[in-house]
């Protein structure tokens, strides 16, 4: 871009800044709220008004009582599960599907490439989809969260653009020194594509991280199976404000001026439990993906190139 | 080579199945490696659409597909005749063209102000924590949303600032819809910005010094060069968006309405979701599932067509 040293020019540039920090201001701002809010004493928290800058007074109970709920462990142990078993093998399909689709020796590509494609404008919808797991006995079962979505069409049509990239000369010359499909996709096609595999790896991984809703729909009776998320919905989202009274009916009799004041904080906790919920679910990702942030960068341009 | 290739292949005349199966007989390990993904796709995504069927039965699942009744459009009249049900028609409409209006021009006009960005490091800072809420999923976005916004939430504290009544904000028919809308930017705002800016940093330089020359300040720069830029991609994004319109937004639907708000919050697919799957009405579910599909599909054909026939550019 070309610049003149003028008043409009720095005038521009002054509100384009201003601007831009408002900008990333209240992108931030929402996580620090609630960063702060996990170590405020929640009976300070509940006068407060408006926004904070700092946490008001000091307390970790917040975060006992998150790391004391075995609902939160059993579901990051089984997002552990849904992430790792659901990225290897929707990884490993959708590998599969664009290598055979870029040999030009398998007959039936075009019109197996059709199909898929056109899955991405029409699918039989939610009910359909429900009727089928249950009809092959998947229902309630771990399998329901990953075999219905092994390969994202998208995913495999990004990576057979980047497979088609690799030189066909690397392939034929494998070819007559006698290496099979299998030897030619893990040792020469793998190596020569390992950012467009990161890339995969990456979408696979977060999209099942954050997916909540075939779990919602596919295990109704396993609580024991639920993914994270799931139980985020319960704590964050479907809970009833009601509920807050019953935490101290056991101690009311008492009466006692510290154990009622110790019944306000439980009462009044359940805030700050949600808050310290949000940061145990959510800090681990945001401090990972500083570290992953140009694979997804480098996602969004090849999901743009037109097939 | 592809000239061998070609004189080993069968000549024209000879049937599709015939090459079929010699093409299968000489590449089998092919076929083999096909396998898993035809079998994944035929049952995952096509089994699927003959279930469609039951749209125009009376389904119970005792009697099975090929048993249950046969209703014709029984499922169909009922949604668009039904007025809790209609309405789930002209409630998407409206929060698509209000998050098309908003949702799509904003990452644009982000990447504008970044490109004018000079000092790397700032323009670097601004990125990272713009693209930051995108990595948030979309329960704590909605977790979040939902206590900022309750009575006593830091929103509501604001809103009440500007003479808003104190209330539970999500609960308000009137609010439902730009909380939702306002979420939506600000976990996608910086994140759809990436592609723009990725494609203005390709812009030829020579065009912003003939600008210059012409008389042009940063403004008519911006509008003039930087714009035109990305207008093809625009395009392309565009119809995408509308594509999807039919299917956007069920997920965080269900996760943010409550009867309070069905009246402006419910779309079609949470409506699918609450009358055929919680509901168990699964003909009647499925109908307004398959009447949801159709209009995505013409929908998305319908831009397509129009962004050929205005622009040249287009999907296929």
């Amino acid at each position: 871009m070309v610049e003149r040293r003028t008043v409009s020019n720095r005038i521009f540039d002054i509100c384009n800044y201003i601007v831009l920090a408002l900008i990333a201001l209240v992108c931030l701002y929402p996580m620090l709220h609630v960063f702060f809010g996990s170590f405020s004493d929640p009976r300070l928290l509940a006068k407060h008004n408006g926004l904070l800058l700092w946490p008001l007074g000091h307390t970790r109970r917040g975060y006992e009582i998150v790391l004391q709920n075995p609902n939160v462990w059993s579901g990051y142990a089984n997002t552990l599960f849904y992430v790792i078993i659901g990225t290897v093998s929707r990884t490993f399909m959708t590998m599969l599907g664009a290598y055979v689709l870029i040999q030009k020796d398998f007959m039936p590509r075009r019109i197996i490439m059709m199909l898929f494609v056109f899955t991405m404008y029409f699918s039989g919808g939610m009910i359909p989809d429900y009727l089928l797991v249950t009809k092959l006995h998947l229902l309630n079962t771990r399998w329901a969260i990953i075999i219905p979505s092994l390969i994202s069409t998208w995913n495999m049509i990004i990576l057979r653009t980047a497979f088609a990239q690799v030189p066909a000369s690397l392939e034929e010359s494998a070819r007559l020194d006698g290496a099979g499909d299998m030897t030619i996709l893990f040792r020469i096609i793998l190596p020569a594509t390992k950012a467009s595999m990161a890339v995969i790896i990456m979408y696979y991984a977060v999209g099942e991280w954050n997916s909540w809703f075939s779990a919602a729909i596919y295990l109704p009776a396993r609580r024991d199976y639920y993914p994270l998320q799931l139980f985020l919905r319960e704590i964050l989202i479907n809970y009833s404000t009601s509920g807050n009274a019953t935490g101290g009916a056991g101690a009311a009799g008492l009466g006692a001026g510290a154990i009622a004041d110790a019944d306000a904080v439980e009462a009044l906790i359940e805030d700050v439990v949600r808050y310290c919920t949000i940061c145990v679910a959510t800090i681990p990702i945001l401090c990972i993906y500083p570290f992953v942030q140009r694979y997804f960068v480098k996602g969004v341009m090849m999901g743009s190139i037109k097939e | 080579m592809t000239q061998t290739a070609a004189a080993f292949t069968a000549p024209k005349k000879q049937n599709y199945w015939t090459r079929l199966r010699r093409n299968f007989q000489k590449h089998r390990s092919l076929y083999l490696i096909a396998l898993p993904v035809v079998a994944y796709l035929v049952i995952f995504k096509y089994l699927p659409m003959f279930g469609i069927v039951i749209a125009f039965q009376d389904y119970r699942p005792g009697k099975g597909v090929l048993h249950s009744d046969f209703v014709g459009l029984k499922h169909f009249i009922e949604f668009l005749t039904n007025p809790s049900a209609s309405r789930t028609i002209i409630n998407t409409l409206r929060l698509n063209f209000f998050s098309l209006i908003i949702e799509f021009p904003a990452p644009i006009i982000l990447a504008l102000l970044l490109n004018e960005v000079r000092f790397g490091p700032y323009k670097k800072t601004i990125q990272t924590l713009s693209y930051m809420p995108h990595f948030i999923s979309l329960v704590v976005v909605c977790g979040i949303l939902k206590d900022f916004t309750m009575s006593t939430g830091v929103i509501s504290d604001i809103a009440v600032l500007f003479g808003v009544e104190r209330q539970s904000m999500l609960g308000n028919v009137d609010m439902y819809l730009p909380l939702y809308i306002g979420s939506s930017l600000w976990q996608g705002i910086g994140w759809g910005s990436i592609l723009y800016l990725a494609t203005l940093s390709g812009a030829d330089p020579n065009l912003y010094e003939a600008a210059v020359i012409d008389g042009a300040g940063r403004w008519k720069q911006m509008l003039y060069v930087t714009l035109p830029t990305i207008v093809p991609i625009m395009i392309l994004q565009l119809i995408m968006r509308i594509g999807s319109m039919m299917s956007v937004g069920s997920e965080k639907t269900i996760l943010l309405y409550s009867p309070l708000v069905y009246e402006k919050a419910d779309l079609i697919s949470s409506f699918v979701y609450r009358r055929g799957l919680q509901e168990m009405n699964f003909s009647f579910g499925s109908a307004v599932g398959l009447f949801n599909s159709i209009v995505n599909l013409v929908l998305l054909i319908t831009a397509n067509w129009f962004a050929k026939r205005t622009t040249g550019e287009s999907m296929w």
